[in-house]
């Protein structure tokens, strides 16, 4: 029964907001280029005749050209530029969305309990989150990062880690005022449990905001993850991102732009799409945020 | 009035409590020590330097000792620059940086402010299109995108601006990093600026200073700015914070001798009592910085002091 119901109501909000964000051609466009980016970066490397850490010793640092077969071109260690700005895409997308899933639990998970049980547990938890906001909490994850060692999980923890207090202050102001409606008390007269009441009937109903909240937290991860790789603290060679191509291209730009210029553009295109389709999102989710955008 | 100060300040407090607390934990966890180096040093000598640094007390001595130095505005002796306190190395460096960042922040209210509030009046025209889809242009390429590409036009390309140092501090040496840094900043204000000023020109009060004949540009400046700012006031704890943790990397590309390059050679170089100055130094930095904005939100709202 419960099962139904849920999965009715799941369905029109999204067919509602499909139908608002198909009329958006900016949101619709992103949304392509994502999609066209996300095959690219997964399947790209597979049929790549180079592999990106091979190094050919004819081609070290050339210009993209066709006829060479490197695209892009090479870096200054003779490796195919494409296929290791893909391997960066992978990367970068995959922390992007780890670390944002991690943010998305703790987040929802801690602010639901909150505005569930309100009073002096909300105040308690919502107190600490007040705290923790006012942290650096990046210079604490460069220390991490320093301190034990460049390793892929800590980066999707520690990223995760500091992404989730924006989500669950929002997810408890969507608690504080669902739980007051009839469905919840009628669940909670017909005897459900706590957990299941937030599990099955708080959460769901949150899932619009959620979806917002995620586009736009997606493209804020990626960047903090190239932040860190740029400082030379991401991911190890010779395994890539975004972020470590843009240092390498820093560095050697007199002699090799493209170097900086083709891992700048996917990354910027990204966050660009990621973004536009947030808003988007929002436009369609929720429309009384129309026009105060951020 | 008092009462919220004083509110503001007690959560101050603790939040800074944490911060060092935090600091000095990750520190002491983190494998390797300073005096790790290619050629061994011999067991008296390592023994002698921890306990000069006092390494070989228990933590929570430590901890007090530090917190106790702390409260003198002693951050203790760096252990890589050994000739120099990290007092003294924040002293050389944060002047530097407070340029940088200051004039980030102010370059990116004033185009910030005025974009927002330009798109706004201009409302759903191509003029507003055009300022929002340059702002989410901004707030999408990152600073350190944004920065070798200043330098491969600017510098190297045209030729016009150095690419990098501080020379003797003219104001061509800064122009980039400034730019670089306050940019995705402009974009963030100029996007809350324009949402809250759309907000404000459609609440009734501006309707009826309309009706009673005031003209637009009087309308704007005497009694919608001052609402439509807000949000902005309250961005700005968050933008000081972007603006202090992008200056690390502007500091890096353009070799500015800053704090933010203290900050990563210390990281790298396991300078815990510099690292650990620097995140304190800063941290209480955005800290205060943030009780202020809040102090000034509560004059200019009074709502939120309740």
């Amino acid at each position: 029964m419960s099962e139904s119901i849920r999965q009715s109501i799941g369905r029109s909000l999204w067919h509602d907001a499909w139908v608002v964000l198909r009329r958006n051609r900016a949101a619709i466009t992103a949304l392509v280029i994502l999609a066209l980016f996300t095959i690219a970066v997964i399947v790209g490397p597979l049929f790549s005749a180079y592999s990106i850490d091979a190094t050919d010793w004819d081609n070290i640092s050339i210009a993209p050209s066709i006829s060479s077969g490197h695209w892009f071109g090479t870096d200054a260690l003779g490796r195919d530029l494409l296929v290791r700005t893909l391997q960066g895409g992978r990367i970068s997308l995959l922390v992007g969305i780890v670390a944002t899933l991690v943010s998305l639990v703790i987040g929802i998970t801690y602010g639901a309990v909150s505005g569930y049980f309100g009073g002096r547990v909300d105040q308690v938890m919502m107190r600490i989150v007040d705290i923790l906001y006012a942290l650096p909490f990046m210079f604490l994850v460069i220390l991490l990062m320093v301190f034990f060692g460049r390793n892929i999980l800590l980066i999707f923890v520690a990223i995760g880690a500091i992404n989730w207090l924006d989500m669950a202050r929002i997810v408890r102001g969507q608690t504080l005022s669902l739980k007051n409606r009839e469905f919840i008390e009628a669940a909670r007269a017909g005897g459900v449990t706590t957990a299941r009441i937030i599990g099955r009937h708080i959460v769901p109903n949150l899932l619009g905001v959620v979806a917002v909240y995620v586009t736009l937290t997606i493209p804020q991860v990626i960047l903090v993850e190239s932040f860190l790789s740029f400082l030379g603290l991401g991911v190890q060679e010779p395994m890539t991102s975004w972020g470590a191509l843009v240092n390498e291209g820093a560095q050697e730009m007199e002699n090799a732009p493209w170097m900086l210029i083709f891992p700048a553009v996917f990354l910027t295109i990204t966050l660009f799409c990621f973004n536009f389709l947030g808003d988007g999102l929002r436009d369609a989710l929720d429309p009384r945020d129309r026009g105060a955008s951020l | 009035m008092l009462n919220f100060m004083l509110r503001r300040l007690l959560s101050a407090i603790p939040t800074l409590f944490i911060l060092i607390a935090l600091a000095f934990m990750l520190i002491r966890a983190a494998p390797g020590g300073p005096f790790d180096s290619e050629n061994q040093l011999p067991a008296e000598v390592e023994a002698n330097l921890r306990n000069a640094y006092h390494l070989d007390e228990p933590l929570y001595q430590q901890f007090g000792r530090y917190l106790a130095n702390l409260a003198r505005g002693d951050f203790g002796p760096s252990f890589q620059y050994r000739d120099f306190s990290v007092t003294e190395l924040i002293r050389s460096g944060f002047p530097v940086s407070l340029r940088l960042g200051g004039l980030a922040m102010l370059l990116a209210l004033m185009v910030g402010i005025s974009a927002g509030a330009y798109a706004a009046l201009k409302q759903n025209t191509t003029a507003d299109y055009s300022v929002m889809t340059a702002m989410m242009v901004g707030i999408s390429i990152p600073n350190f995108v944004v920065a070798p590409l200043l330098i491969l036009l600017f510098a190297v390309g045209l030729r016009w601006l150095p690419a990098g140092g501080l020379g003797d501090g003219e104001v061509r040496h800064l122009l980039l990093p400034v730019i670089a840094l306050a940019m995705p900043q402009i974009a963030y204000i100029a996007r809350l600026m324009r949402g809250s000023m759309i907000e404000v020109l459609r609440s009734p009060f501006i309707r009826t200073a309309r009706a009673q004949g005031l003209t637009m540009p009087r309308i704007i400046v005497l009694h919608a700015l001052k609402p439509a700012l807000l949000p902005v006031i309250s961005y700005l704890g968050p933008a000081t914070a972007a603006v202090i943790t992008g200056s690390v990397v502007i500091e890096q590309i353009f070799g500015i001798p800053g704090l933010g390059r203290f900050f990563v050679q210390g990281a790298l170089n396991r300078d815990y009592t510099l690292v650990m100055g620097v995140v304190v130094f800063y941290g209480s930095l955005i800290i205060i910085f943030n009780f202020f904005v809040d102090l000034v939100y509560g004059w200019l709202d009074p709502r939120v002091r309740l």
